[in-house]
């Protein structure tokens, strides 16, 4: 038996790789990206000639995966949940398109926000899609379900959904292997037209998308990962859905949980198994981490029947992860906690490294826009964000991916003029070249300041797709060489890299700076590696 | 036997080495694990903390109910007294008494160590000085490790096992000084209680 001690993302990782993907394709987030690092590092993973590629966004990735399931191969892309919602394009079409080799698509949601800017549950995006989905419990669950999801998506042609969350993701426990299995051969789809959705196409390709739905349902009715647990006292039925099932047993000594537990794992959710514990008790508790997705199903608009608890009423939190304090307290359960934290416990939150390039970017822009006032510039996503506490203080928003030069050029549209946008490298080809487009051809005047640190930083260092050639992007999209610099982020260079910024406020079109340096994390990580080398 | 351990510093102080260690030693010995790592955005100077789990029965939740860790093991002494409700009434709290300070309005030290000292089970020394003194100053942690270590119910012999094994990759000196410093940190805690 080989037992191996491993994060939740890195069993999906292994799982993968032991159900013969040919490829995994991935744009990193927080809690999914340990899934293609692990990828990425294995020696088996290398010697089968598995691709493993950290693209340029998610959708790219998203269709990525679908083109190498088209030709016959299996194939698994990953993302943190608001990456679905780019992926989200490409994502529910290919429900519409099918698959052809397995495609599992894997989403990883992050309640409570622990590093994101939502806590989006991206079951709803699998119900949307129409599409079967799967949802572990535990590390075990994670690996068996990459191996049984691709089972599935081959059966049916269709794309399936895994679904974790942080908690899973970035926990370690003991996982037992199963299996090795061989990559598919290329092979075309037996009917590739269905890939053409043109409407005539579509219309049919969605007919039986929609006829799927019982096969769907049947198939999780018979799936393990769904267990009715039946229990002597029917006061209370529990539904678990995720790891809403360890919060429960961890309340029971032994696991002797009184109340008859339905345990859904995988969806469409199967209505017999609801039923049956609908019927047999006479309250529900539904424990799911995430939105209210199976309870707001459960109740209906009317809310009519018996009495269903959960996040909705209040027995639950509305909002952020399950922990088995609160599933105690929903549970009635007494919950008593340790000594409060000392007044003097000061926070701790985090802060851009010593030394690092964005410090001397933002000090220089800060003093650049001064004469202007606060709330001008619109920044992004990644470690630049951090620019938002104290000392710093230099921005006004951070929303998605690319919402920066957009933003910026909305605000400036409407007439805030300078309008500043800061955004990262890895960032900019994420979603910003698009929007630079739009800037350009409006000549709306805006400042763009990408932030070169050779990295995808705030994720850990991946590469980045432009990093060093951000000036060639922007001249070809047609930023005019004039208003193109590079300047190097280091406190000596402070008072020239502060007057080309404002030179380039004052310009009425669109010119972009380019602060290059690279990160210290990675920049130290490089030299260590390169010492051990030698 | 079940130990819930609650491990806390800053990001960088390398709480996950600490982790690592128990983890080998407990999965050599044929227990449960599980452990709850802080990967991401909360690594960069800002407080992290890891849910370590160890069990000869099966492990429910990853999380550890609040009120019901066995053991804080901090790097850091204002860390240890962020997860104090996390403690159950008999668990013990191991700290580093070295500060690190990234923050404007840490508080006094002698504040931290008056709610430290106010606990009923604590063992707080100065790992940094001692790990210093034997020539290492980036092992405290290992220090802090040996402090701990009478609390864990693993034998001393399978938790040295398992800072050879992980450090033995870095060459012999290396294994050789944090056993060292390992050793002084269980000293102090034999001394205290
Ligand atoms: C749609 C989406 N995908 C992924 C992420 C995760 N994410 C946050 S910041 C970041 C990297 C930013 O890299 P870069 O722009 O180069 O800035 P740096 O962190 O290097 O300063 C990523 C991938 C996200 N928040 N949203
Ligand atoms: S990881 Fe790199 S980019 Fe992020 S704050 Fe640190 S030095 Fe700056």
């Amino acid at each position: 038996m080989n037992r191996l001690l491993l994060l939740g993302d890195e069993a999906i990782a292994q799982a993968g790789i032991d159900a013969g993907i040919s490829g995994v394709y991935a744009y990193p987030g927080t809690p999914s990206t340990e899934i293609t690092e692990y990828i990425l590092a294995s020696k088996e993973a290398r010697e089968k000639n598995i691709i493993a590629s950290w693209t340029t966004n998610e959708k790219t990735a998203m269709e990525a995966a679908l083109g190498m399931s088209y030709a016959g191969k299996r194939a698994m892309v990953c993302m943190k949940h608001v990456g679905l919602n780019v992926a989200a394009d490409p994502f529910i079409n290919s429900a519409i398109t099918g698959a052809n080799g397995g495609l599992i698509v894997l989403a990883a949601d992050d309640p409570s926000m622990h590093s994101s800017q939502n806590e989006q549950d991206s079951r709803f995006y699998g119900k949307f899609a129409m599409i079967p989905m799967l949802e572990p419990s535990n590390q075990q669950e994670a690996y068996d379900m990459v191996i049984y999801g691709f089972d599935l998506s081959e059966k049916f042609k269709i794309p399936v959904l895994l679904r974790i969350t942080t908690r899973l993701a970035h926990s370690r426990a003991g996982v037992v292997l199963n299996g090795k299995r061989e990559q598919n051969k290329v092979g075309l789809p037996e009917n590739y037209r269905r890939f053409i959705l043109l409407p005539a196409i579509a219309r049919r390709q969605y007919k039986q998308l929609l006829e799927q739905q019982a096969a769907y349902e049947d198939e999780a009715l018979k799936s393990s990962f769904n267990q009715y647990i039946d229990g002597p006292d029917k006061s209370k039925g529990i539904i678990t859905c995720g790891l809403g099932l360890n919060y429960l047993y961890e309340n029971y000594p032994d696991r002797n949980v009184p109340f008859p537990v339905l345990k859904i794992g995988q969806y469409p959710v199967p209505t017999e198994m609801v039923r049956k514990l609908y019927n047999e008790c006479e309250s529900i508790l539904v424990l799911e981490d995430g939105y209210p997705f199976l309870e707001e199903m459960l109740r209906g608009l009317l809310n009519h029947g018996k009495q269903i608890n959960g996040r909705m009423d209040g027995t639950v939190p509305r909002d952020g992860e399950l922990n088995p304090n609160i599933v105690a307290v929903a549970l009635g359960m007494k919950d008593e906690w340790g000594n409060p934290i000392p007044e003097i416990v000061a926070p701790r939150p985090p802060s851009l490294c010593k030394g690092c390039p964005h410090i001397f970017s933002y000090n220089a822009l800060n003093e650049a826009i001064a004469e202007f006032g606060k709330g001008r510039v619109f920044a992004d996503i990644g470690c630049y964000a951090l620019g938002a506490l104290q000392p710093y203080d230099a921005i006004s928003s951070c929303v998605d991916m690319g919402a920066s030069i957009t933003m910026a050029k909305g605000a400036a549209d409407a007439g805030l003029v300078p309008a500043v946008a800061v955004i990262g490298d890895s960032t900019f080809t994420h979603s910003g070249m698009t929007g630079l487009l739009d800037a350009v051809i409006d000549n709306s005047p805006i400042t763009v300041l990408v932030l070169d640190n050779a990295t995808t930083a705030m994720t850990g260092g991946q590469p980045s797709s432009a990093s060093g050639k951000i000036e060639d992007v922007c001249l070809a999209l047609g930023v005019e060489k004039e208003h193109i610099h590079v300047i190097n982020p280091i406190p000596k260079n402070h008072e020239e890299n502060m007057n080309i910024m404002k030179k380039e406020l004052l310009y009425k079109g669109v010119s972009v700076i380019i602060p290059r340096r690279e990160c210290i994390v990675t920049a130290t990580k490089r030299l260590k590696e390169k010492r051990k080398v030698k | 036997m079940k130990k819930d351990i609650i491990l806390a510093g800053v990001g960088g102080q390398g709480i996950l080495s600490i982790a690592a260690t128990i983890g080998l030693a407990a999965v050599d010995m044929g227990l449960h694990l599980k452990q709850a790592e802080v990967h991401g955005m909360s690594q960069r100077g800002g407080d992290v903390q890891s849910n370590l789990r160890i069990s000869d029965k099966e492990i429910a939740s990853d999380l550890i109910p609040k009120g019901k860790a066995d053991i804080i093991i901090s790097v850091e002494p204002m860390e240890s007294l962020r997860y104090l409700p996390m403690l159950s009434p008999e668990g013990w709290l191991i700290t580093n008494t070295t500060p690190y300070i990234n923050i404007p309005n840490y508080p006094p030290m002698e504040k931290v160590m008056e709610e430290i000292e106010k606990l009923p089970h604590q063992v707080a020394l100065d790992a940094d000085k001692i790990a210093k003194d034997l020539g290492s100053g980036r092992s405290a942690n290992m220090v802090i490790l040996g402090a701990a270590s009478p609390f864990l119910d693993i034998p001393v012999e399978n938790l040295e096992k398992a800072i050879t094994k992980l450090f033995t990759p870095k060459g012999e000196e290396v294994v050789d000084v944090n056993i060292k410093c390992f050793r002084a940190g269980r000293e102090v805690s034999e001394n205290n209680s």
